[in-house]
């Protein structure tokens, strides 16, 4: 444990908040506006690359800011988890701020100061998650990121903007108020404490502790992370669609939903603990229970035509993976799921991306009317054909890795349940996913579109939108060929539960 | 009487100071002319007096239960009658609040007050010392003369410059008040004739009987109630707040109500123990019910200020709640509350005021869609909003959470109800200002040219900046550091606790109590 300096923690989830800022007093000057945005995300990736490398050599960074009650404290700490949940949201977060441009200028959008601010302040509060040293600290920035976030939600402000607004806010504040407040109440009170518990192994719940308040308190959790999207809390996703693409693309896919992600998988790891799911059966019913959302959610995005609204069910089913990996509570699993985080979110920013491009350049929304976009578009679907192939989980692309260690994860707790869930998934991953890219090439046109050839991807704004999707694009077939990296840094979570990981990526 | 007093050793006696600055500040009044000279005299006697007050943080000895500060000047010794004034850790807090809750008042009706200046400022001041003399009197005919004292000013306040409906407001805040005031003031003489003091700090040493406690009790808390207001005492309240002038709203909101609260602490747990734990049950429930009726009535509002009413019904019932809990984290958890409600509320109330200036309206409806015409407006809004609903890192969230814990602690069920509360307040604080920054789909919201009823719109000045910027300050403060109050009502919470627990022996020796009889412990 190391006690850093002030500074060094909280100017990760500052230079946004900064950032924000000077976007706000620069909104009547939109290249310089822009500019500060393109230079937060920048800076923001800076910093945590720049603690990266004491984090891999095994320093856990600690500094408490302030102390409300015993136990109780701001303090941001950095390990393994909030490594790769950062890297991934700030490193992102570059290529969306170019992208940004490019979709907000395309459609001479309104309020784009307001949606520049709470872009980068919903980073921010990403930034303070990820690096949440306590429950209470995680509280505070998951709640900063719903309040940020809303506007960008209801940024059309029509009848659609504020219904899914209305229910964004309610579904999340509802849960966390309801769930999440109850939940850490019983840890303060059974615990007297809400720092998390170093390591994934032991958390914070004395050993004589009920086996009903594990439970219930457990359950609060799950449903209070509403964020993470786990059905029956799953809904406010798809209503949250009517934000512009690039909130999707960066918010809905990225950096809020993997709030709730990382929350609940701290949670498991920081304040259960391996030995106590396993010890309560709490982690085998986790993995059951998520189950049901992926196919669920994986069926219902069969039937959506919208293209936004069928990424949306495919997020949904593919966050719970993420929850899944960690409920296995094997090593393997565990890297999986976490390892997920990053791939799922390189190549789902890429389809919401595609997505985004589709409807600024020829204002399609609807994938029937695709047929023979690819031809047009060719980096814009080409991009898209390789995203899906990695959601579905073909090698080489980073989604194989994933759902490699997941189907491992499952074997070494012998449970063939979850086994076929994962493969039913994939099969239905490529069912959805599969028709889209074949209709892009192989389908018809529309009437109206017969015999336009020219390219939609050459118009400067339209630049600006497909070189940050070819960029993720690459880098999902890229960490998909070179994951170590990745697992190094999931083993420095807890060496001596990825023993494994430590072995095999000692020489990184 | 010593036993219980640290004499004030400060160069100046501090608490007399505090009482008299303002009430000779409102006599000097009826010699100042013109509008722009009164109320700068009132800002600075309120100012002034918010700064004297100071030492009361700073030189307050943390290691103590007793009274501090404290001045003894005997009036009518056979009648047991002395001017006897002292602060304790859980009084001291609240004098401050009421300090520095009033030059932002004179403030905040700087435009608001059309007509009788010399008044206005008169009556401001004049409340001020009966709301400073209710919290350090320590003789029950002192508490109780600065106690009725309190109710006329407020009553002009609220007939004088209040609303359309100022007369029926009025009357109703006065009546209710009364009947409180008349069962208070029987006690006051049971009590006196049981004891033959009026001293507080005596009688909370006083073991009186089961039997009588039940009747001081019911008496001290029917008047306590409906100060708070308890539910279903509360009907006056939302009236009294909408048609009161905003520094009406303000000081009733943010000092009037803490005097339920703060009765509770002072008279009920300490005087009458045994009966304290043999209600509590009820008074639990009575909570309970105070936060989901508030939280569920303030949903359904349209009228700002009707709203922020019964948001306050909802606050004050975490605040009884956590008092009735009985534990440390309770009562330290209520005590913040009360602070932490003053200063949010008081906020809240500032902002209804700006803009029923500007629109003439406290309609929601009228008042939609103000983001872009008065962006630093609606940032205060926003924040106090969240502040008023417990957001991680402001100061409800502290006082909050620590009644939560002691409502899990006590039992599941009161922490599921009181979490309730907390998802209603967030609901109807959330429904408050998403609508009058953003409007919702089917209104549509002011324009820049829209002029239609007659009123333009301009944001904040920097009087009206300044005012609600102090008040933000304390939020995040207390929000992110609370160890500094908790210190200073730490000791005398845990005395207080030590009183509550000899009536737990009292009520385990003998259930009703009169075999007891009456064991008197005589100070003289």
């Amino acid at each position: 444990m190391i006690e850093t300096t002030p500074g060094m923690l909280i100017l990760t989830a500052i230079i946004p908040m900064v950032a924000a800022f000077l976007v706000m007093i620069s909104g009547k000057r939109p290249n310089v506006r822009e500019a500060w945005s393109v230079v937060g995300a920048v800076l923001t990736f800076a910093s945590v690359v720049n603690l990266a490398p004491r984090v891999l050599s095994g320093e856990v960074l600690r500094y408490t800011y302030a102390q409300l009650l015993p136990g109780i404290s701001v303090t941001l700490k950095l390990d393994g988890l909030g490594l790769i949940f950062a890297g991934t949201s700030s490193f992102l977060w570059i290529l969306a701020a170019f992208y940004c441009i490019g979709y907000m200028r395309g459609l001479n959008e309104h309020a784009q100061t307001r949606f520049y601010v709470c872009y980068a302040a919903a980073v921010g509060g990403a930034m303070g998650a990820a690096f949440a040293g306590n429950l209470f600290t995680l509280y505070l920035f998951y709640e900063i990121v719903s309040i940020v976030t809303y506007p960008l939600v209801m940024h059309h402000q029509d009848e659609e903007g504020y219904e899914g607004g209305k229910k964004y806010i309610i579904y999340l504040f509802f849960t966390s108020k309801a769930f999440l407040l109850s939940g850490m109440v019983l840890v303060y009170l059974t615990a007297g404490t809400l720092d998390f518990a170093d390591g994934v192994l032991t958390g914070l719940f004395p050993s004589e502790t009920g086996k009903i308040l594990v439970i219930v308190s457990y359950l609060l959790f799950l449903f209070g992370f509403a964020k993470s999207g786990i059905m029956p809390f799953h809904n406010w996703l798809p209503s949250a669609m009517v934000a512009p693409t690039p909130v999707s693309a960066l918010l809905h896919a990225v950096v809020v939903v993997k709030v709730g992600v990382f929350s609940t998988a701290r949670v498991m790891l920081s304040v259960y603990g391996v030995n106590l799911l396993n010890a309560s059966g709490l982690g085998l019913f986790t993995a059951y229970f998520v189950s049901f959302t992926i196919i669920c959610a994986s069926v219902i995005a069969l039937t959506k035509t919208n293209l936004k609204a069928r990424l949306a069910y495919s997020t949904v089913s593919q966050l719970s993976y993420i929850l899944l990996g960690v409920a296995l509570l094997t090593p393997s699993g565990v890297t999986g799921g976490l390892v997920h985080i990053t791939n799922h979110a390189f190549s789902k920013i890429t389809l919401f991306f595609c997505a985004g491009v589709i409807f600024v350049v020829s204002g399609k929304k609807d994938i029937r009317e695709m047929g023979g976009l690819g031809y047009r578009m060719p980096w814009t679907m080409g991009a898209f054909a390789l995203a899906s192939l990695s959601m579905i989980g073909v090698p080489p692309v980073c989604g194989f890795v994933s759902k490699w260690y997941l189907a491992v994860g499952t074997l070494e707790i012998h449970n063939w349940i979850l086994l076929t869930v994962l493969l039913v998934s994939s099969l239905l991953n490529a069912g959805y996913f599969l028709p889209v890219v074949i209709k892009a090439f192989y389908g018809k046109p529309l009437p109206e579109d017969e015999g336009k050839t020219g390219s939609l991807e050459k118009t400067p704004m339209a630049r600006f939108m497909v070189v940050p999707l070819a960029i993720t694009a690459l880098c999902s077939l890229l960490f998909g060929l070179y994951p170590n990296y990745f697992f190094k840094i999931i083993s420095v979570l807890d060496t001596g539960f990825f023993t494994g990981l430590t072995q095999a990526t000692a020489g990184l | 009487m010593e036993t219980y007093l640290i004499a004030n050793t400060l160069g100046y006696p501090i608490l007399s100071t505090l009482l008299l600055l303002p009430l000779l500040g409102g006599l000097v009044v009826f010699f100042l002319k013109g509008e722009k000279m009164l109320k700068a005299w009132g800002l600075v006697v309120t100012t002034a007096t918010a700064v004297l007050s100071l030492p009361l943080f700073t030189a307050f000895d943390r290691g103590t239960a007793l009274y501090q500060f404290a001045e003894v000047s005997h009036w009518f010794p056979f009648l047991d009658l002395s001017y006897v004034v002292g602060v304790d850790g859980i009084s001291v807090l609240l004098v401050l609040l009421t300090c520095f809750i009033m030059p932002l008042c004179v403030l905040c009706s700087w435009n608001y007050i059309k007509e009788r200046h010399k008044e206005f400022i008169c009556v401001i001041l004049l409340m001020e010392t009966a709301m400073i003399g209710v919290f350090v009197s320590l003789n029950l005919v002192l508490f109780f003369v600065f106690w009725e004292a309190m109710l006329v000013p407020m009553y002009l306040l609220i007939a004088v410059w209040g609303g359309e409906r100022r007369d029926y407001a009025s009357i109703k805040f006065f009546l209710y008040t009364l009947l409180g005031s008349v069962f208070l003031l029987v006690s006051i003489v049971a009590v006196y004739i049981k004891c033959g003091t009026f001293f507080i700090p005596a009688l909370m040493d006083v073991v009186f009987s089961f039997g009588f406690q039940v009747w001081i009790f019911l008496a001290f808390t029917l008047a306590f109630a409906i100060k708070v207001p308890m539910f279903p005492l509360h009907t006056w309240l939302p009236a009294a707040h909408v048609e009161a002038p905003v520094a009406g709203s303000v000081i009733l909101a943010s000092i009037l109500l803490k005097m339920g609260g703060y009765g509770f602490l002072r008279f009920c747990l300490p005087m009458a123990p045994a009966a304290t734990l043999y209600f509590v049950p009820w008074l639990v429930a009575l909570s309970l019910v105070s936060i989901v009726a508030g939280g569920y009535l303030a949903l359904g509002q349209t009228d700002i200020k009707k709203l922020i009413a019964y948001s306050s019904v909802g606050h004050m019932g975490f605040v009884t709640l956590g008092i009735f809990l009985l534990s440390t984290s309770g009562i330290r958890g209520a005590m913040l509350q009360m602070i932490n409600h003053g200063i949010v509320t008081g906020a809240l109330f500032i902002l209804v005021g700006i803009i029923y200036e500007r629109t003439h309206s406290r309609e929601i409806d009228d008042n939609k869609a103000l983001g872009t015409l008065m962006p630093a407006y609606v940032t205060y809004l926003v924040l106090f909003s969240l502040a008023s609903f417990g957001f991680p890192g402001t100061n409800s969230f502290v006082g909050e959470f620590l009644v939560l814990v002691a409502a899990f602690g006590q039992s599941n069920w009161v922490g599921a109800f009181a979490i309730l509360g907390a998802i209603l307040a967030a609901a109807y604080m959330l429904r408050l200002a998403q609508k009058m920054v953003w409007a919702d789909s089917d209104g549509h919201g002011h324009s820049p040219e829209d002029d239609d009823q007659g009123h333009a719109l301009w944001d904040l000045n920097l009087r009206e900046f300044l005012t609600l910027g102090f008040l933000l300050v304390f939020v995040f403060w207390i929000g992110l550091n609370p160890k500094p109050l908790m210190n200073v009502m730490d000791t005398s919470i845990t005395h207080l606790l030590e009183q509550v627990d000899e009536g737990r022996q009292q009520l385990d020796e003998g259930h009703h109590g009169a075999a007891h009889g009456l064991a008197l412990v005589d100070e003289h």
